[in-house]
């Protein structure tokens, strides 16, 4: 849990959940996991909010507890986890991936759990329904049974989870620790089994519309709805049964999708076809963190392959033939058997990634003649610096300052090999050196410390202009009671020009501030998965 | 910004700054600068502060991507931004209530206080030291605490009186009869500890301190049997 981790996530739970959650929250990341009373007494908030804090976290899977032996009694502890709390800032990229997949049923689906942290199939399947019926025409109502169909596709495509349910049965519990510890702590496991498998429900019905109305008059109407639609729903076969968003799935379809776009950049549309094959037909089978895919026969991909590519046999093959040549190693031949095995290297593709990530910054920040010492470093991995001058062909002054410009930054590290025990400078090899895996963590903190700046600037903007802000807002209400009682347009012209032409000028740039910072943090939520998913992937294989 | 190789070559390797002993001023190096292919103009020169917080930058960055699904990925977050906002799970900081309760509080209403507002959480699955604790009222233990303790308090009072009344002069034995009086009675007043009793508030509710007014003794009539005590 690096600084900038942690001021990250304070930033995102303040932004999602309060100040509350975020005092609470990233007290427990800075300390390490602690019993509630503790985190009562140290962040001096009183225990009642604490308590609805931590419920907030649990219900969002962003904190997790566990009963131990500490005390006289057992001590519950709680543990925030600073990696869930960072995947918030990637909840839009979840759900639009969900849309592109499986609609706006899919889409709507996804969000209700990501908003919620987790819930019921049931209640899933009824909020978004409503929502449904309320965004569709007059009279039409979405059915139960398309949501719930769309629900089941995201479960067997392992998008959705099961939540570890609470088991019954007692803890192991230590002769010191007495048996209320067993009793105020459930445990909940994850059963593997059972972790995609749909539970049994009766649901049938509609989504109901909301009327909005007078408002006075649809809160009563929904009230009163609410309390029969509770008498009618109580009870849908499925309690107990949480259902959360499976991101280890989301990301493994985002790398798929890195690996297809390097491979239609690198090479044609074909082969990154034939990729998207492979990977489809290894979706389930392989573990996020594989180095290689499963291996597939040439068979298997010529007939999995899409109808609309008609490839005949042989030329598929060369073009497995040609991927595997290719110097960035996409996919690799394991055999021969049923034709040639070929299976997709991973790690490989990745690691690929992330190099040209780094190549990208250092071109972007210290020019392009930087770039190229840097590239050629991480090709020759330690150069001297006569050696550095003369491979990259520019002249030594130049490539003097570049280097020390790299050295400063810690983009480039020295390596020292003395000629003599005494260490004599004058004695010394000093080889310069890039080390892509260390290099790849410090861009990953410079992301985080990017995206909070980010936060915090589109916070002060929006606090400078706060009263402008307000004032447009309640002009736009007053223009919709207006528009809803029917009004003239000369009444409606008069309000809308109760904003000056600068006022207007000012919300505008505002607007376009406030877009272009959030859409900042959403790329450069691209490259911290990019560089996320070469350091996991490399710390797995080694 | 200290260049590592150049610190190394300026210093011998005991740490020293070298070239000291030519005399102040001079920069010499202990080793031969032509033969690392350097010559003193080459070098860079030394940073004199530290960096300004906005440097200028010399390339610019590149512009975002912009396309149909960034914008809708944009909408999104800003959408999401919105509704966690109303969602229960957005905790408001409490405010701090001002010193004198204000007469309009009882009567402005919290707004919105419908279904969508609330949430309670599943309480299986969360630890039981988390559930909100109904709190009891303090008044029955208080008055379970004076009545286990009454009778003591009771006869130790009634000692202490006892031995008042024998220490001081005669004057006293009015406000020791008073006060033993109240120990019968009342078992409160100012000197047993404590707060409200039971009681005592069955008894009177009213605002006048039981205390000063007893029926049995007169208060005027009392003083006027013995001149010596000031009546204030």
């Amino acid at each position: 849990m690096t600084a900038q981790e942690v001021r990250l996530c304070g930033l995102l739970l303040q932004e999602h959940f309060g100040e509350v959650v975020e005092k609470v929250g990233t007290h427990l990341l800075r300390i390490g996991p602690l019993s509630l009373r503790a985190i009562a007494h140290e962040t001096s908030t009183p225990l009642d909010l604490v308590k609805k804090s931590l419920c907030v976290l649990l219900q969002h899977s962003l904190c997790s507890f566990e009963g131990t032996q500490k005390g006289p009694r057992g001590v519950v502890e709680y543990r925030a986890s600073c990696e869930r709390i960072l995947r918030m800032l990637r909840y839009p990229r979840y759900i639009y991936t969900a849309k592109t997949l499986y609609g706006d049923t899919g889409e709507l689906i996804v969000e209700e759990v990501l908003q919620r942290g987790h819930m019921t199939m049931s209640h899933a399947v009824q909020t978004v329904a409503d929502r449904l019926t309320h965004n569709m025409e007059e009279g039409s109502s979405m059915e139960y049974s398309e949501v719930v169909s769309a629900f089941s596709r995201l479960v067997e495509t392992h998008l959705l989870q099961r939540c570890p349910s609470v088991t019954e049965g007692p803890l192991p519990v230590a002769s010191s620790g007495g048996p209320a510890a067993s009793a105020t702590v459930p445990t909940l496991s994850e059963c593997q089994t059972e972790r995609f498998n749909l539970p049994p429900i009766t649901l049938k019905g509609k989504g109901k519309r909301r009327l909005s109305n007078e408002d006075n008059e649809a809160e009563q109407a929904r009230g009163k709805r609410a309390r029969l639609d509770d008498a009618n729903t109580k009870t849908s076969g499925d309690e107990g049964i949480y259902w959360q968003v499976n991101f280890e799935r989301f990301h493994q379809y985002f790398r798929d999708q890195a690996i297809i776009g390097a491979v239609a950049s690198k090479l044609d549309q074909t082969s990154s076809e034939i990729v998207r094959t492979m990977l489809r037909m290894s979706e389930v089978t392989t573990t996020p963190t594989a180095a290689y895919t499963q291996p597939l026969s040439v068979n298997e991909i010529f007939r999995a392959l899409p109808p609309s590519y008609s490839i005949s046999r042989p030329v598929l093959e060369q073009y497995l033939t040609l991927l595997v040549d290719d110097p960035m190693e996409f996919v690799s031949k394991t055999g021969d058997s049923g034709g040639g095995m070929y299976a997709v290297y991973v790690h490989k593709v990745l690691t690929s990634l992330a190099r040209a990530t780094l190549e990208s910054v250092v071109q972007e920040r210290f020019g392009s003649r930087s770039a190229r010492i840097f590239r050629l470093l991480l090709r020759k991995r330690h150069l001297e610096q006569k050696q550095v001058e003369d491979f990259a062909m520019i002249p030594a002054k130049e490539a003097k300052e570049m280097l020390y410009m790299l050295l400063s930054e810690n983009l480039v590290q020295l390596q020292e090999i003395p000629k003599t025990p005494d260490h004599a400078p004058s004695r010394t090899f000093y080889l310069y050196t890039v080390n892509p895996l260390s290099t790849a963590r410090m861009l990953l903190q410079h992301c985080y410390k990017t995206v909070a700046n980010l936060i915090v600037r589109r916070l002060n903007e929006t606090k400078e202009n706060k009263r402008l802000l307000e004032k447009s807002q309640r002009i736009e209400a007053i223009l919709a009671s207006l528009q809803a009682s029917g009004a003239e347009a000369a009444q409606l012209t008069e309000v809308e020009e109760m904003i000056t032409a600068p006022e207007r000028q000012q919300l505008e740039a505002l607007r376009h501030h406030v877009n272009k910072l959030d859409s900042s943090e959403n790329q450069v939520d691209e490259t911290i998965f990019l560089l996320e998913s070469h350091i996991s992937s490399t710390m797995a294989s080694r | 910004m200290v260049l590592p190789v150049f610190y190394t070559l300026l210093t011998d390797h005991w740490g020293r700054m070298a070239g000291r002993g030519r005399g102040r001023g001079i920069a010499a190096f202990t080793f031969n600068i032509e033969a690392l292919g350097l010559s003193r103009g080459a070098l860079p020169e030394t940073a004199l502060g530290p960096i300004p917080l906005f440097p200028p930058v010399e390339y610019k960055p590149v512009p975002l991507k912009s396309g149909e699904d960034e914008e809708y990925m944009l909408a999104l977050k800003q959408e999401i931004r919105a509704t966690m906002k109303n969602l229960p799970y957005n905790i408001p900081v409490p405010e701090e209530k001002p010193d004198v309760e204000r007469y309009k509080e009882k009567y402005t209403q919290k707004v919105y206080k419908n279904k969508h507002n609330t949430w309670t959480p599943d309480w299986q699955r969360l630890p039981k030291e988390l559930m909100p604790q109904k709190k009891k009222k303090t008044k029955p233990k208080v008055t379970k605490q004076v009545k286990a303790t009454s009778k003591k308090e009771k006869e130790d009072l009634l000692s202490k009186l006892d031995e008042l009344e024998k220490k001081d002069q005669k004057s006293d034995d009015e406000t020791g009869e008073k006060a033993a009086d109240e120990g019968e009675d009342e078992e409160g007043g100012e000197g047993v500890e404590g707060g409200e009793f039971d009681e005592e508030e069955a008894e009177e509710e009213n605002d006048y301190i039981a205390s000063y007014f007893e029926d049995g003794d007169d208060f005027g009539g009392g003083s006027d049997d013995n001149m010596d005590e000031a009546t204030y």
